[in-house]
């Protein structure tokens, strides 16, 4: 514990702008993963144990497309569109057979779709460390903010989240297919009776939280090191904002994001070694005092 | 009711003899060491599915006891103040206290939440032992060793004793589980899985009887951590991570959930494929992989239930031709049903 540090950092304002943009862009990355996360529990009603691999696989495939074409737009793009296809691929040949069986068979099936993929990963990408590296667009001075410095890549990544967050919420509650999909997520046999193929649109939506999720990881891929199992920490940590946030919430997730991105950034400094603790900590107060999460939807 | 126990006790015994046995026919430490950890893991696997198939709660953080059990009895051997008896039961009554205190809070939610807020207690025990450094050796564990002084003429230095003690201590686990398992609670506990609103309407405390198997489960957890104390003469932080939980649950599914033994079942047909998988291959992920995938999406349950519903689809199917023809309409409809 380092608590005299952390509250030094406080009273810095250089220092506290720094860790503020860290927290933030931790917390827009663990906003789009848990929000398609929250999409797909909200619609299909199952948890994607496996969503991690599809941020791991979006990091990789953008890492890859920038080898390739050395465009930053192309890579975000194959990152996403890549998650969103093998999102797909796993919901209708996989995960689509263990809809409305126990937890216990979904939780494995997305069990075998990590171990598969992040050895997938590791045969095709090799098991070392990859760097993608800054693109050019982003390779200017920081950002003054009183006294912090900001990369512009940061300012970039939070302004992409908040946009597709916002999209991603209108398209749900203002447009007629996300009227549908609402209406999927209520009553998926009286959907099905008005003619509507409620097949496609489930795999729609898997693949839409896949892409979400993909998107995260092509973000990422710049600022973070690319290996096979890295989608795991995120897995978790988008669990727990999920939870606090509200299952099937997205603006819950937007408000649990930022908290934890912020208490990571500062937990780093002030007490390292129990960061992880405290997220849990705050994750059980949350199911204790209020079991549907902040913003979420009340039920029982 | 006392012929299902003598029935028990005899199979315990026929098991406990066997087990001990195997090392003496095959003289191979390898294979002692192979046994211990299926019965470590075996027995924390067998724990977690009185949570998970006999009461249809899923735990995320069953591990928090196997750490808690391991953690509390190597400190206390370590302190050198206690024989091993009197550590065993300090550590199985601690953690049964946290695990009650743990349990007060959890079971009164549902479902995905229950087997979250498992998780979030188990996390948060696993930063502890992080974090506390002083005493618990932070990421390093306990270092050190944990000494096994002898007690009652029984020195567990000895690898072979040490393995016999595992033994008996598994066998009357199992037994004492097996007699939870086939008790009234037992029953109160599935009637509580399929359907706890009706339950709770015939006049059952729900809570209070998830709680009470709760407990059982940790503590039994507990033993399962001990056991594997000794055997690695240490405890690691590991112990009390979620892989370990996701470990335990694996073997469940692998072994099945509605067979008493068939988590021990899954324990070892882990231990096996990891054991083979890893001479054979550097993808180990891939090959445990695609088992899973064609256990789940082929069998559709555990190998040990596939199994037993095989053998009662086979039974059914015998018994027509024994009964006259005259009857053979009316009790096929009978052995179907």
């Amino acid at each position: 514990m380092n608590l005299d540090v952390l509250a030094g950092c406080v009273a810095t304002a250089s220092c506290f702008v720094t860790q503020v943009s860290t927290g933030l862009i931790v917390g827009m990355l663990l906003f789009l993963v848990a929000s398609g996360l929250s999409l797909i529990f909200g619609v299909l009603g199952v948890v994607n144990f496996a969503h991690g691999v599809f941020y791991m696989l979006g990091a990789y495939f953008a890492f890859a497309a920038y080898e390739a074409t050395g465009s930053f737009v192309l890579a975000l793009l194959a990152g996403a569109a890549g998650a969103g296809l093998v999102g797909i691929v796993f919901e209708r040949f996989f995960m689509s057979r263990v809809y409305g069986k126990d937890l216990l068979m979904q939780l494995l099936v997305c069990y075998a779709a990590i171990l598969i993929c992040d050895d997938l990963v590791k045969i095709v990408f090799g098991a070392d460390y990859k760097l993608m590296g800054m693109p050019e667009a982003f390779a200017t001075a920081p950002v003054e903010v009183l006294g912090g410095f900001i990369p512009g890549y940061y300012i970039f990544m939070v302004g992409m989240a908040l946009g597709i967050g916002a999209v991603l919420w209108l398209g749900i509650n203002r447009t007629r297919l996300g009227k549908i999909i609402r209406a999927l997520a209520i009553n998926p046999q009286m959907v099905g009776a008005l003619g509507i193929n409620t097949r496609l649109l489930y795999a729609g939506v898997f693949g839409m939280g896949c892409v979400l999720a993909g998107t995260a990881g092509a973000l990422a891929a710049p600022v973070r090191t690319l290996t096979p199992g890295m989608g795991l920490s995120v897995l978790i940590e988008s669990f727990i904002v999920t939870v606090i946030g509200g299952m099937g919430s997205i603006p819950g997730a937007l408000v649990a994001a930022i908290l934890i991105g912020l208490t990571r950034a500062f937990g780093a400094i002030g007490f390292p070694l129990f960061t992880d603790g405290l997220m849990f900590a705050l994750m059980g107060l949350v199911l204790i005092l209020r079991p549907s999460g902040l913003l979420g939807a009340r039920t029982a | 009711m006392r012929a299902g126990l003598m029935r028990d006790l005899g199979l315990g015994l026929i098991g406990l003899v066997l087990l001990l046995a195997l090392p003496a026919l095959f003289p191979h430490p390898s294979l002692r060491d192979f046994l211990i950890y299926v019965i470590a893991y075996g027995l924390l696997a067998m724990s977690l599915n009185l949570l998970v198939g006999l009461t249809g709660l899923v735990s995320f953080g069953h591990a928090a006891y196997f750490a808690s059990g391991a953690y509390v009895f190597g400190l206390l051997m370590q302190g050198g103040a206690v024989s091993i008896p009197v550590a065993m039961l300090a550590a199985v009554g601690g953690t049964a206290l946290l695990a009650l205190v743990i349990g007060a809070i959890c079971v009164r939610l549902k479902e995905i939440y229950f087997s979250f807020i498992t998780l979030a207690f188990q996390m948060f025990i696993h930063s502890i032992i992080l974090t506390w450094v002083d005493l618990t050796g932070g990421d390093q564990g306990l270092r050190g060793g944990i000494p096994r002084p002898p007690f009652l003429g029984i020195d567990l230095g000895d690898a072979g004793t040490l393995y016999a003690f595992c033994a008996v201590v598994f066998v009357a686990c199992l037994l004492v589980m097996r007699q939870v398992w086939q008790s009234p609670f037992g029953y109160t506990l599935r009637m509580i899985r399929d359907n706890p609103a009706r339950a709770n309407f015939l006049g059952v405390d729900v809570v209070r009887m998830k709680l009470g198997v709760f407990v059982l489960a940790g503590t039994m957890a507990s033993v399962a951590g001990i056991i594997m104390a000794l055997f690695v003469s240490g405890a690691f932080p590991e112990f009390g991570f979620w892989t370990t939980s996701g470990e335990a649950i694996f073997m469940i599914m692998l072994g099945g959930t509605q067979v008493f033994l068939g988590p021990v079942i899954g324990a070892f047909l882990l231990q096996l494929l990891n054991h083979y998988v890893t001479i054979w291959t550097h993808h180990h992920g891939l090959v445990l992989g695609i088992v899973i995938l064609a256990i789940v999406l082929g069998l559709r349950r555990g190998v040990a239930d596939y199994a037993m519903a095989w053998l009662a689809d086979r039974r059914a199917a015998a018994a027509p031709p024994a009964t006259p023809a005259k009857a053979a309409a009316p009790a096929e409809t009978k052995a179907a049903g």
